[in-house]
């Protein structure tokens, strides 16, 4: 049985604990709220370019579509750009994405196919390293970002856009988790090279006749690495909202839990309080008695 | 008063314009122009430059850097790469730009991105040069 001292110290530590994770509950509820907003401000501009893209990819006929949308024509090498977040602590956020890559890069090596992976996030780059670390083509580090901009998208887009000019790979897979609430992020898995075009609504303008300036083809062409650039910018906000998320309900368990112990080991400490209070009584009273 | 037309200009971060203009300059890659109502459906993709916004008789100036204009009849969507009001521009960031832009033209390995990289530089110092005095 822990003496009455160590239950007060057990006390103690559990009531900092406790302290920590309320405030990075807190912090993490603030930081969701700046999350959210930014996914949500970036969404008209990938609406928008979703309808220019499919208007224009009806425009160019399907021979001089750019490699980037029609693909190289095989599927024998498959990247998987992999972003996860930096930091742990929230819960199963990271695990979730990384068992879903998992999954996938043993279906492919199971086909046959040669695997590379991308590791956006130092967890999952972690996480990916003990299993596959010689699938590993690169890794990007988005610690020192304190709010994702476009530019760490078009970074990593372009890196992902010169591979596959090189040739490195055929069909290029991004992994993220979807932002659905606070409870519940969904990890996804897209492809994006080839590029899936969206096909076009009904009625939205599209019997309009466009004349493009410089030419359709040359306009696509540099639509589409912009468009690559957009899903992954999409996909890094929608991380930074899920882990946010995830850390939220994360800690705030942690807060409860602690909550909890702290009142168990409240009922011990008390009880052994008395029974030693109890029992220096019976002392000095069976003391007293033999005199 | 002219007619106006909705005109939206949206960057991957955020929504800057959404609103009725009478007229609305677009720094294409072929040429400035300027797209009033009932323009015919255009697309172009746009360079570096200063896209100018009059609604009420009022212009608004903003500084854009490269991306596409969607015009159509009825409304006219700028999708920019980066887009700020001229007033709000970082003089450092565009200094950071061109720099880039010229360590470009130098690492460039073929004619023709070299080329293409000249341009680049070019267009973004005009641009500097354009909006400096301001």
């Amino acid at each position: 049985m822990a003496s009455l001292k160590e239950l007060r110290n057990r006390i103690a530590s559990v009531k900092a604990t406790q302290k920590i994770t309320k405030a990075m509950q807190m912090v993490a509820a603030a930081k969701l709220k700046r999350a959210q907003e930014a996914a949500e401000a970036a969404r008209p501009y990938a609406e928008r370019m979703g309808a220019v893209l499919a208007n224009i990819a009806d425009a160019v006929s399907g021979n001089d579509a750019p490699p980037l949308m029609a693909g190289t024509g095989k599927d024998d090498t498959h990247l998987l750009v992999v972003c996860t977040a930096e930091r742990g602590l929230c819960g199963g956020f990271n695990s979730q994405i990384v068992k879903k890559a998992r999954e996938h890069i043993r279906t492919l090596q199971r086909d046959g196919k040669t695997v590379k992976v991308l590791c956006v996030g130092k967890k999952g780059f972690d996480a990916l390293r003990r299993d596959y670390s010689d699938l590993i083509v690169d890794r990007v580090d988005l610690r020192e970002v304190k709010k994702i901009g476009f530019d760490n998208a078009h970074g990593i887009a372009r890196q992902v856009i010169g591979m596959f000019e090189k040739g490195e790979f055929d069909i290029c897979t991004l992994f993220y988790s979807e932002f659905h609430s606070v409870m519940s992020q969904v990890p996804t898995a897209q492809q994006i090279i080839p590029a899936a075009v969206p096909s076009e609504e009904a009625g939205e303008g599209s019997e309009a006749v466009y004349e493009y300036e410089p030419d359709a083809a040359s306009i696509l062409a540099d639509l589409i690495p912009r468009n690559i650039a957009v899903q992954i910018f999409r996909a890094l906000l929608e991380n930074a909202a899920g882990e946010m998320g995830a850390k939220m309900t994360a800690m705030d368990s942690a807060t409860r839990n602690a909550g909890e112990m702290i009142d168990k080991l409240s009922i011990t400490y008390n009880r052994q309080r008395q029974a030693q209070i109890t029992k220096e009584l019976i002392e000095i009273i069976s003391g007293a008695e033999a005199l | 008063m002219a007619q106006t037309f909705k005109f939206d200009l949206v960057s991957p971060e955020r929504l800057l314009v959404s609103q009725d203009v009478e007229s609305v300059v677009i720094p294409g890659t072929e040429g400035e122009l300027t797209v009033m109502a009932t323009h015919a459906p255009t697309m172009t993709s746009i360079k570096p430059g200063v896209v100018a916004v009059t609604a009420d008789g009022k212009t608004e100036r903003y500084v854009v850097f490269g991306g596409f204009a969607d015009i159509l009849p009825e409304g006219c969507t700028v999708l920019a790469e980066s887009a700020v009001h001229v007033n709000d521009i970082n003089r450092e960031e565009l200094q950071r730009r061109i720099q880039d832009a010229r360590e470009d033209v130098e690492d460039a390995k073929d004619h023709e991105t070299r080329l293409r990289a000249e341009e680049f530089l070019h267009q973004l110092t005009t641009l500097e040069g354009a909006i400096l005095p301001a």
